[in-house]
């Protein structure tokens, strides 16, 4: 592992989408998206972000990209900061960086051939000579597998899995050093995501792509990550090396989410944590921790002050005032999840 | 005698040209009381098919051709619509996999509730509120009687769940077929659900047909799976059995390409090509073009389902 400067930078990254008030538009409320959170991706790793339904991890995707603008907080690339920049500036930036999305359906535009679309990307920057970028076109169609004949045809003549590998060369044909994928092997069949799961990694091995691998599946996750950032009400809660937080998970929502992963062993029955109560609005989190309504181990302090993430030995960073990041063996810790 | 028992199911879908697209082909599946069936496979595989062909809610213009499904003894395909409808929702309950469009937008979910015990029991309208707010605290709303009054979009989505759930107990049926009904929630929900499911059973002694994509979600859940394949069941043990000692090659394969927690692995195991359509099934056995000991002999006609060990059938001529 480089110790050199983080591919990507993420510092107290905030975003609130309003809740528009009537018809003069005074906002009364906010949705409290992604709510102050900082990470790194170094160059060639791949972070796994996980997390529920409504916790903000896809719009903390797109805030990385500058694809939503951020209420507060900053993102660096390459050490630049994307928030100062002009647009002609991000623009010239976004060649570098690329997203593939979860819905191989509704993101291809369906009166585009395969080469349009995956040209596209070439063209808006200009990128070589027509003839080239055609040759650009098939060598990136054989890079994810498809055949040089499906640049002609239209997307609906691909079946899910081929589709979401058109969305892979899309993403590819600027050559990105950086790479958010948000739930992109989600709509597909076991069979299926296991090709586009080892693609991206293939792909990643051979040029070095920076991955942030979004999804909802920590079986997915933990197959391809390197580190993992657990996210719940617009917060990391835990990040980490996979090992660490996958064998040895510490904060209780980690641990819940863990346990509640089927598992393909019958009779092996294991304990479940299950959470009491629903997910809190995101309008109005709980004060202090924001797990603390649902949390079994919550002390008073969890419902006055919200806990930072805090560093602990390995790399591995808790936010929860009980279970810190101590990663120390025979550290004080909750039981092991049994399974 | 079993509680279910299908055989020689088939069911075709008419084509533009004239001719018969073969959803499903000569299913056997047989299930006992109290006992949970999961059935597995991908994308159009039949295995959803099946399900609505248990419930005669196979969508026109598909049509059963051939085969029986006994249930409780009663031929299911010669049943009068009338009798049919009297038995579907009473005696076998439904939970699919979206319970937003599972329930009415406009009306309370006490309301639904209460619809589907008056549909079968001669109740008061008293009397069903009564029992719809007693199922919506069996299955786990918590304040029942106030949350009875609310329309399904003030509630979360593994609420909306198990008001679907109340309602398919209602009448308290012999068999529960649920196609997928964890798959839309997050993962702390599906394991509330699933626990609700299994608690249910046990109460209640149903049997359950639970229909998954997801290894994970049967292994934890069925006494007995089936794997099924392009409109075919391509292999049937107990659950232990299966998982232990897969012998299909296709069921080999796809517990390969499945990340499981724990065990991280460099690469996955990938079954080449894809799933084929209805349209484009190879005649043989229809899994052999993606098949990594696939022979010759594959391709002449398609492989029985054979028990190889006892009660552990597999369509394969390899096996």
């Amino acid at each position: 592992m480089s110790t050199a400067v983080p591919l990507v930078e993420v510092r107290d990254l905030v975003k609130h989408f309003p809740l528009g008030g009537g018809l003069f538009g005074r906002a009364a409320a906010a949705v409290r998206a992604v709510d102050g959170v900082s990470f790194t991706i170094r160059a060639g790793e791949t972070l796994g972000l996980v997390g529920e339904s409504g916790c903000g991890k896809s719009t903390l995707g797109r805030l990385v990209l500058r694809l939503v603008e951020p209420t507060a907080g900053d993102v660096r690339f390459g050490g630049r900061s994307l928030l100062g920049l002009a647009a002609g500036e991000l623009r010239a930036l976004r060649r570098r960086m690329q997203i593939v999305f979860q819905d191989p359906y509704g993101s291809l535009n369906p009166r585009m051939r395969v080469a349009g679309i995956v040209g596209e990307g070439l063209a808006i920057h200009r990128l070589g000579t027509r003839a080239q970028r055609a040759a650009r076109v098939r060598e990136l169609l054989h890079l994810v597998g498809l055949p040089a004949e499906a640049a002609e045809r239209y997307p609906h003549e691909f079946s899910g899995g081929q589709r979401q590998r058109i969305g892979i060369a899309r993403a590819l044909a600027v050559e990105p050093s950086f790479i958010v994928a948000d739930e992109a092997v989600s709509a597909l069949d076991v069979s299926i995501q296991a090709q586009i799961l080892n693609l991206l990694r293939d792909l990643q091995g051979r040029l070095g792509l920076t991955l942030l691998f979004i999804s909802h599946d920590l079986r997915v996750v933990e197959h391809l990550s390197d580190r993992v950032a657990i996210m719940y009400l617009g917060r990391i809660v835990e990040i980490g090396p996979r090992e660490r937080v996958y064998a040895d998970p510490r904060h209780p929502y980690t641990r819940a989410l863990l346990s509640a992963v089927p598992v393909v062993d019958p009779g092996a029955r294991h304990e479940r944590t299950i959470l009491p109560g629903e997910l809190p609005s995101p309008l109005a989190p709980p004060p202090g921790c924001p797990f603390h309504p649902r949390c079994r181990y919550a002390e008073p302090a969890c419902r006055q002050v919200q806990p930072v993430l805090q560093q602990g030995r390995s790399g591995r960073a808790v936010a929860c005032h009980v279970f810190p990041a101590d990663d120390a063996p025979g550290g004080t810790g909750p039981p092991a999840v049994q399974r | 005698m079993a509680l279910l028992e299908i055989s020689g199911l088939r069911l075709v879908f008419p084509t533009p040209d004239g001719g018969d697209a073969v959803a499903l082909d000569g299913i056997d599946l047989a299930l006992d009381r109290g006992r949970t069936l999961g059935l597995v496979g991908e994308s159009g595989c039949g295995k959803s098919m099946t399900a609505l062909a248990v419930m005669r809610l196979v969508p026109p213009p598909g049509r059963i051709t051939a085969g029986r499904i006994l249930f409780d003894g009663r031929d299911l395909l010669a049943l009068p619509e009338r009798e049919m409808r009297a038995l579907r929702g009473a005696r076998i309950g439904m939970v699919f996999q979206e319970p937003t469009t599972a329930l009415n937008p406009v009306l309370t979910v006490g309301s639904q509730v209460a619809e589907a015990v008056v549909l079968h029991r001669p109740v008061s309208k008293r009397e069903a509120w009564e029992r719809a707010t007693a199922l919506l605290a069996e299955v786990g709303i918590p304040d029942p009687a106030r949350r009875a009054r609310d329309y399904p979009h003030q509630l979360s989505g593994g609420m909306r769940q198990r008001v679907v759930i109340a309602m398919a107990i209602a009448c308290g049926p012999q068999l529960l077929v649920a196609d997928e009904p964890t798959t839309a929630l997050d993962v702390t929900i599906q394991a509330e659900i699933l626990d609700l499911l299994r608690a249910l059973r046990e109460r209640h002694g149903m049997a359950m047909v639970l229909i998954s994509h997801d290894l994970g979600v049967v292994a934890e859940q069925a006494d007995e799976v089936a794997i099924m394949y392009a409109g075919r069941i391509v292999e049937r043990a107990a659950v232990v059995a299966l998982f232990a000692r897969p012998r299909h090659p296709y069921t080999q394969a796809l517990l390969r390409s499945m990340p499981m927690l724990g065990r991280h692995r460099e690469r996955l195991e990938t079954i080449p090509g894809q799933v084929p359509s209805l349209t484009a099934r190879l005649p043989g056995c229809a899994f052999r073009d993606r098949c990594a000991v696939a022979e010759e002999a594959c391709g002449l006609r398609p492989p029985a389902l054979v028990e190889v060990t006892p009660a552990h059938w597999v369509a394969c001529i390899r096996a």
